[in-house]
């Protein structure tokens, strides 16, 4: 069913949310926007422009517990399986969920991300500020016709069409059964938007084809950009942290003052930091500060489409501006490779 | 959170919950290897390969992925050789008999002896150092399926003679008939008599058709490109030459990125791969 409501009604319904199930929203930050618990629907902000971290940080907790263990070999699988709602996902944010989830399906299912995963309801908002460094439009992520289960959009006029698309979304959107169906003029509307956004979020303009840019890396493996933007790299994995399409972890044991209890959690990890690729003795596959920068553009851009088939850079611009040394951006990394192609 | 009940259906389930092994028997190998043999307490079989690795689990501790070097032709125990380097593995070099670890696995691909594409070929296995451990599970099975084989050839080069493993062992595949078994030291001590060398000193001693040949080769980092760049000037071709690849296979179900060269997630597509498939895997060797 597709509604369109008013501003305050759409509040009394994020309200009505809250009030039932544990809830997350796009807040103020400071000077930024944040994904953070959210306690009452006057603090959502859905006209933001980026946030500070994507909301994967529900889905997959910078530190999640896997493991509990009381002895030796006494192992307890744990699970979060506890129904939550997170309100005004960015498309582009929304499709590198839906790769994780591909991601965490495929050959040897991941239950601690898919538990957590099926008990989300994932409640998209379309983009109304442009943000810094955006480049969905490029992407394919300026907007997503479905993968949510509720998707917000300002219209103009000010409305709010609500598209409720899955039984999950409808669990939550009882109280807006009785709000107006949204119209022909209102869907257009919508269309609008969904057009605009694809047209101006394009802070930076990928010259390369999607389709292409597989065979662009294959083609561009020495190519002297990575030898000289890494030189720039701190290796501080910021373009790792901030990204919603890193998954990398680690494992690691926390055990009690007792020494028998304790339990194993999976932490973020990233490939740009130095240890990443090291093997016990000390040898490190990937020491060279080039052969990491390289390895994250290989990984967005040829190693995980061949897997899921998708691009796996959404077009966010988080690490371009996170980065210290501004080498981030991986338009121009891209846009450099094809240069170098035309050259020829 | 919510804590599952622990039921058959859910340690299936949970790819990173170990299942409990207790171990049976353990002796020092060297200065830094120590020999393991575990069983698995449901009293199944590990159901291995060789070549493949298993993550071993102390809890508190952490996991760390381990070859399984004995053949699972062997009976339903498996064995380990583990060498201390970090906590883990100093750990693990504490266990008395009886006691436990966690055991995931077995993991990733195998050297293929029981495919068309070995069986009926003559085997050259070449291992420096603890390369020779999860070559070792190899032997073994081909040894127990000796009629499927044509010769066999094992190259292994050790640092210095303390470093060498399983020497009784040796001894033994040295006196079977049809073996070729050749040594070599890098560093000889006041004992040694035999071959002092890098391991590639090896391979001219040995003839073989290059035709009817596969090789099997696991060592350092280093030896790779020596030993297959003689393997194949002897024109060996690359699709018959095996090799490990050695990654930290974190999770061991290609999830947790660690263990990624280029495309190849080594934990799940390797650890063994054939030449032909990692020459243009720029990361690879």
């Amino acid at each position: 069913m597709i509604k369109i409501v008013g501003k305050d009604a759409l509040e009394t319904w994020v309200d009505e949310v809250i009030a039932r199930m544990r809830t997350y929203g796009v807040q103020a930050k400071g000077d930024h926007f944040s994904f953070e618990s959210l306690r009452r629907a006057a603090d959502l902000r859905l006209d933001y422009d980026v946030t500070i971290l994507p909301p994967k940080k529900y889905l997959q907790p910078p530190r999640e517990t896997l493991l509990r263990f009381s002895g030796a070999v006494e192992y307890e699988s744990v699970f979060d399986e506890d129904p939550f709602v997170i309100f005004g996902i960015h498309p582009y944010d929304l499709e590198a969920i839906l790769q994780m989830d591909a991601i965490f399906e495929k050959d040897q299912r991941d239950e601690h991300y898919l538990r957590r995963r099926s008990k989300a309801v994932l409640v998209a908002c379309d983009v109304e500020t442009v943000s810094e460094n955006v480049f969905a439009g490029c992407m394919g992520t300026a907007y997503l016709e479905s993968g949510f289960d509720i998707l917000i959009t300002k219209i103009d006029g000010g409305d709010y069409v609500v598209d409720i698309q899955t039984d999950a979304g409808r669990s939550i959107a009882d109280s807006l059964k009785s709000a107006k169906d949204a119209n022909k003029k209102a869907l257009a509307a919508r269309r609008e938007v969904w057009n605009k956004n694809k047209a101006r979020l394009r802070r930076h303009k990928l010259e390369v084809p999607l389709e292409e840019l597989p065979a662009l890396l294959e083609a561009g493996y020495e190519h002297p950009i990575w030898e000289e933007r890494a030189q720039r790299c701190y290796s501080c994995g910021s373009c790792n942290l901030v990204c919603p399409t890193c998954y990398c972890f680690d494992v690691r044991d926390d055990v009690g003052w007792d020494l028998k209890h304790g339990v194993r959690a999976r932490v973020w990890d990233g490939c740009l930091l130095a240890g990443f690729a090291e093997v016990a003795g000390g040898h490190n596959f990937r020491r060279n500060r080039a052969d990491r920068y390289r390895h994250r553009y290989y990984r967005k851009g040829k190693y995980l489409p061949e897997m899921i088939g998708k691009t796996a850079c959404v077009g966010c611009g988080r690490c371009i501006t996170a980065c210290t040394a501004k080498i981030a951006n991986p338009v121009e990394v891209y846009n450099a490779l094809l240069e170098e192609k035309d050259d020829h | 959170m919510i804590t599952e009940e622990v039921g058959e259906r859910d340690k299936c389930l949970d790819i990173f919950r170990p299942e409990p092994a207790t171990l049976l028997r353990c002796r020092q190998m060297t200065r830094l290897e120590k020999w393991f043999q575990f069983r698995l307490d449901s009293g199944r079989a590990l159901g291995h390969m060789p070549g493949q690795f298993v993550e071993v689990a102390l809890a508190g501790i952490g996991e760390a992925p381990i070859s399984v070097c004995s053949s699972p032709t062997r009976g339903d125990t498996f064995e380990l050789v583990v060498r201390k380097v970090g906590n883990l593995t100093s750990a693990l070099h504490e266990l008395e008999p009886g006691e436990k670890v966690g055991i995931r696995g077995p993991f990733g691909s195998h050297f293929p002896v029981e495919t068309e594409a070995v069986k009926g070929r003559n085997i050259l296995f070449i291992c420096g150092g603890i390369g020779l451990v999860p070559v070792r599970s190899a032997i073994q099975y081909v040894l127990d399926n000796r009629g499927d084989y044509g010769r066999i050839m094992i190259l292994f080069g050790a640092k210095t003679p303390a470093d060498r493993l399983f020497v009784e062992e040796m001894a033994e595949w040295q006196g079977t008939e049809d073996v070729t078994l050749l040594e070599t030291v890098d560093r000889r001590d006041a004992h040694w008599t035999g071959v002092e060398g890098v391991i590639t000193t090896l391979i001219p001693c040995i003839r073989f058709d290059a035709q009817e040949t596969v090789a099997i080769v696991c060592g350092p980092p280093i030896m790779y490109r020596f030993v297959i760049l003689e393997l194949l000037e002897r024109k060996l071709l690359p699709e018959n030459i095996y090799v490990s690849l050695e990654r930290r296979m974190r999770c061991g179900v290609g999830k947790c990125g660690h263990c990624q060269v280029n495309g190849i997630y080594v934990c799940q597509d390797g650890p063994v791969f054939s030449f032909a498939q990692v020459k243009d895997v720029e990361e690879a060797l």
